[in-house]
């Protein structure tokens, strides 16, 4: 090609072998012949693995001995080793953007299986980019200073370790929970697998820590409604929904609990699962994080439909007296938050078994959800621990389904990894209140933890029934004296070979995992990906567990997958730990391929504007011309190609460069 | 007024013609019409699927060509095991080049196509989605009040393709029943096997299941057991003295969810079939219930 003859530079190529990987594929050899002949390359080589240190060395000394200044390297995806080279160009005394990497191994030599072909392949690839590199100019990364500060998404477990740990290190972080208290699905546990510390135990003295702390501001009973910016200057809108008690005056003294007109709870305790009362006025638990009552508008009597009546006598009010606590006129307010990382552990929510009607639940009263008996075997639970069902009696024989809503392609395909555990826990705690007989109907015994098959064997040890089958139903239908009036199962027992009938007081179904209703809502104002099954997706599943594909923003614990408490925990300390190292840097280094608008060229038609999926691109009203923040640009040139004026242009994707690419692919036949 | 192709079938001609009998004239209450098809054939039936399925196939698919032929938008099936048949080979024709080849083949040797649409519908499903339980409610002139009925499904319109309701927990026929005033006794069986064909190839375990059925209704104190399919309808209502002889006496009505639609609305009780039942219903007129509702 003309152009290229006439640029004055000196290209250096070099084809990787990656071992066999591609020299198996492709004839390296040849194709380092065929580009030593094209214009404008100085050198060609073949090498065994490049990525290595002999490789990296190999292109800097080259670099100094032959003056090349642009470099070509063919061998695997960019996205594996493009940062390696270009560090070894720089090292070498090049600007790094004078480099550019053909992917000839997940491009060619793995996906195709004729070896002369795939030769042909990497010599028009390596054609493409020598013309390409020739057309490479300059550019240099910025540096963007990072805000300090860290908000965590969700108060359970996760947010509530992943805000002690940046707390910790002396960062100031924001904890927003949209419930009144923190302490998420943990809080609700009775006991904890398979060691047996009792959940309250071990999760409240984090809470009220976190409350205490001076680098933590916490924000219960409120919701993220927007996010803002980008990595390292995030502005976050957080909505604080009105509990008619002012925080800072409220001591948690409880007088207006015990004084409100109601003298009896009368209801739905979201707490304890239902199975509890609770007053219109009235604080979650006994441990719950801020000490501070909540008033529910929908049931106090002093309001209406949730709109203020003033109709009350308002006991609540006298019998808080000085501290004037309560203000039945506050209002939802919206407060700005500046941060530079954002944790996102909004956790998950259990499977809703009327989903699963053959197994009865909200048709037979003494059907439970496991999360249901956590409550009800908890000695601060409704019963004081007392295991009696809805009918008032005690359960003699109890059946435990495993898998509900789990591992069911009518349901959800995945194991929620949780079940089996917690399911002999339940067991366990069920046998130890009750005595009852107890069966376990399981579909495999998954129990891959420290410990955990140890305790499966104490079970089994303990008498505890373990049936191998997919329940089929529970029902009510009697066929012996036996079964009348019993929950039957009816099962395939897979060990034994023959289908059971077998009769229960009491049901127990260990309802599985699920993303957050609103988990989509959540995934869009993050900027974040999620998995078919709904929850957020992190960057690489073994590499960037807790990573995503929005710099800056991180995931932790059950909304990014179904876990139990040590991994839950182990992951948020990961995600605190992958912030503090972002913000302990001080600044993000920007990728310079961003987009930027020719001034004198755009004619402020504004079509780019709603296509950015990175909301980079502000209409100038004063200028009347677009304007790209290079902050917020991912380089995916989507406003490149749409821009009817050609006005935009895109750094290392300019014209020149990608019809030069063009050319060079087509060059060769 | 709205025309469905009717594909009756050889039950409704035969054992089960208290469904036709009482299935046309509810239809026509409705203001719905229903078009048999012309000279139509075998469904292809649940037992040659077994023995053959690509040749069942190609049986049902002459039914589905017609029906396309015929031009009406949608076709009904009122015999679950035809209303399965249909339906699976259609999910084959979609599913499977190999059975589409052959049944393309066959159908073109009586110069038939079949594009695979037509969508073959239960009645049920019609009567509770497409007209609507308003609508039928407001044709109701005796309401059933009083009239204590287990609803029975059986398992073919569930199962496998639960197109228009829960494969477990069906409701549709209850909500349809009570819109005509009856009140529903909790049925926990009622997607369980009533026996099928295997009460005439094993009489014992087919017998135990019908047994089992009509027990529970007697024990859950139903009047009558009400379905949507002939053989189930045959299998609890053909077999009552062997029953007794084996094991106890549980005589109970069964009837088609038609018949008591045919009821509500009025109709002639001798017109609907009502008599044909081994164990008959009790003459609904004669009831004080129905006596206190003027007609």
């Amino acid at each position: 090609m003309d152009a290229t003859k006439k640029q004055d530079v000196r290209i250096g190529f070099y084809i990787c072998h990656c071992g066999s990987n591609i020299a198996a594929m492709v004839d390296c050899p040849a194709v380092a012949r065929y580009v030593e002949k094209l214009p404008g390359v100085v050198l060609s080589r073949d090498y065994k693995y490049m990525c290595s240190d002999p490789g990296q060395e190999l292109i800097q000394k080259d670099i100094k001995e032959h003056q090349l200044d642009r470099v070509v390297v063919a061998s695997c995806s960019p996205l594996l080793h493009e940062h390696t080279f270009r560090a070894a160009v720089e090292a070498g005394g090049l600007n790094p953007f004078f480099f550019h990497m053909v992917n000839i191994r997940e491009h060619d030599s793995w996906v195709h299986t004729n070896k002369v072909e795939a030769t042909e392949k990497a010599k028009a690839l390596a054609h493409a980019a020598i013309q390409r590199v020739a057309k490479h100019k300059s550019l240099e990364v910025k540096k963007v200073p990072i805000h300090p500060d860290v908000l965590v998404v969700g108060g359970g477990i996760a947010g509530i370790h992943a805000a002690m740990t940046m707390a910790n290190a002396g960062k100031k972080v924001y904890l927003v929970e949209r419930e009144p208290s923190i302490g998420g699905h943990m809080a609700k546990f009775d006991k904890t697998f398979p060691t047996l510390d009792c959940a309250a135990c071990i999760l409240t003295p984090k809470m009220s820590e976190v409350g205490s702390h001076p680098n933590i501001t916490l924000l219960t009973y409120s919701e993220v409604a927007k996010m803002d910016g980008y990595v390292g200057n995030y502005t976050v809108t957080v909505k604080r929904k009105p509990r008619y008690v002012i925080e800072d005056q409220c001591t948690g003294c409880q007088e207006c609990i015990a004084n409100c007109v109601y003298k009896e709870p009368k209801f739905h305790d979201e707490f304890n699962e239902g199975l509890g009362k609770r007053k219109p006025v009235y604080i979650p638990f006994p441990q719950a994080t801020p000490q501070v009552v909540a008033i529910d508008p929908k049931v106090c009597l002093n309001f209406r439909n949730g709109v203020l009546t003033d109709k009350c006598k308002k006991s609540c009010v006298t019998a808080c007296g000085e501290k004037k606590a309560i203000d039945f006129t506050q209002q939802e307010t919206v407060q700005d938050i500046k941060v530079g990382t954002i944790i996102v552990t909004t956790g998950f929510k259990t499977f809703d078994a009327k989903r699963v009607p053959q197994y009865g639940y909200g048709k037979f009263p003494n059907v439970y959800t496991a999360l249901e008996i956590e409550r009800l075997v908890n000695a601060s639970g409704p019963t004081a621990g007392h295991v009696v069902m809805r009918d008032g009696r005690e359960p003699k024989s109890i059946g435990i389904i495993h898998c509900v809503g789990s591992r069911d392609k009518k349901t959800n395909r995945w194991c929620s990894r949780v079940c089996c555990m917690y399911s002999m826990k339940l067991a366990h705690l069920l046998k130890e209140h009750t005595g009852a007989e107890i069966y376990s109907f399981y579909i495999d015994m998954r129990t891959p933890g420290k410990g955990y098959e140890e305790f499966y064997d104490k079970l089994l040890e303990e008498g505890v029934h373990f049936i191998r089958g997919r329940v089929g139903e529970v029902t009510d239908w009697a066929m012996s004296p036996e079964e009348e009036g019993k929950l039957v199962i009816r099962v395939e027992d897979t060990l034994a070979g023959y289908v059971r009938r077998i009769p229960f007081d009491m049901v127990v179904l260990a309802t599985g995992m699920e993303p957050q209703a609103d988990a989509q809502d959540v995934r869009r104002m993050f900027n974040m990906s999620c998995g078919s099954e709904g929850f957020f997706l992190e960057r690489h599943p073994k590499l960037a567990p807790v990573s995503t594909f929005t710099e800056g923003i991180f995931i932790a614990g059950a909304c990014q997958g179904p876990r139990d408490i040590p991994d839950t925990v182990a992951q948020a300390g990961a995600a605190a730990a992958e912030a503090l190292a972002l913000i302990d840097k001080g600044h993000i280094e920007q990728e310079p391929n961003t987009a930027f608008i020719l001034d004198d060229e755009c004619c402020g038609c504004k079509s780019c504007i709603p296509l950015c999926p990175y909301t980079a691109i502000t209409f100038d009203e004063s200028k009347k011309k677009a304007t790209i923040n290079e902050a917020l640009c991912k380089g995916c040139g989507t406003c490149v190609a749409a821009c009817p004026s050609g006005s935009i242009v895109q750094n290392l994707f300019d014209d020149e460069e990608i019809f030069s690419e063009i050319d060079g692919v087509l060059a060769h036949d | 007024m709205t025309t469905y192709s009717y594909f009756p079938g050889c039950s409704l001609k035969g054992i089960g013609r208290a469904y036709e009998e009482s299935l046309l004239p509810v239809f026509q209450a409705l203001d719905v019409k229903l078009e048999e098809l012309e000279d139509w054939n075998c469904c292809g039936a649940t037992a040659y699927m077994a023995v053959d399925e690509v040749k069942a196939c190609v049986m049902a698919s002459r039914n589905l060509a017609m029906a396309e032929k015929l031009g009406h938008k949608e076709m009904i099936a009122p015999c679950s095991a035809c209303y399965l048949v249909l339906n699976k080979t259609k999910h084959y024709l979609h599913e499977s080049p190999a059975v589409r080849g052959v049944i393309e083949k066959a159908l073109a040797d009586v110069n038939l196509t079949y594009n695979g649409n037509t969508p073959v519908r239960h009645p049920l499903d019609v009567m509770v989605r497409d007209i609507g339980l308003d609508e039928i409610k407001k044709r109701v002139k005796r309401p059933l009040t009083g009239l204590k009925v287990a609803a029975y499904y059986g398992c073919q319109i569930v199962r496998p393709y639960a197109t228009f309701d829960d494969q477990y927990n069906p409701t549709t026929m209850d909500r349809l029943l009570e819109a005509l005033g009856c009140t529903l006794v909790p049925f926990p069986l009622k997607t369980r096997c009533c026996g099928a064909s295997l009460t005439g190839t094993l009489p014992e375990p087919g017998l135990l299941c019908s047994k089992i059925i009509l027990a529970e209704a007697i024990k859950r104190g139903a009047d009558v057991i009400a379905t949507v399919c002939p053989l189930c309808q045959f299998n609890l209502d053909g077999y009552h003295d062997k029953i007794a002889a084996k094991w106890n006496d549980c005589r109970i009505p069964t009837v088609y969810f038609t018949q008591l639609m045919g009821l509500a609305f009025g109709l002639d009780e001798r017109q609907l079939g009502l008599h044909r039942g081994f164990v008959a219903m009790k003459p609904w007129s004669a009831q004080p219930a129905a006596a206190a509702v003027p007609a």
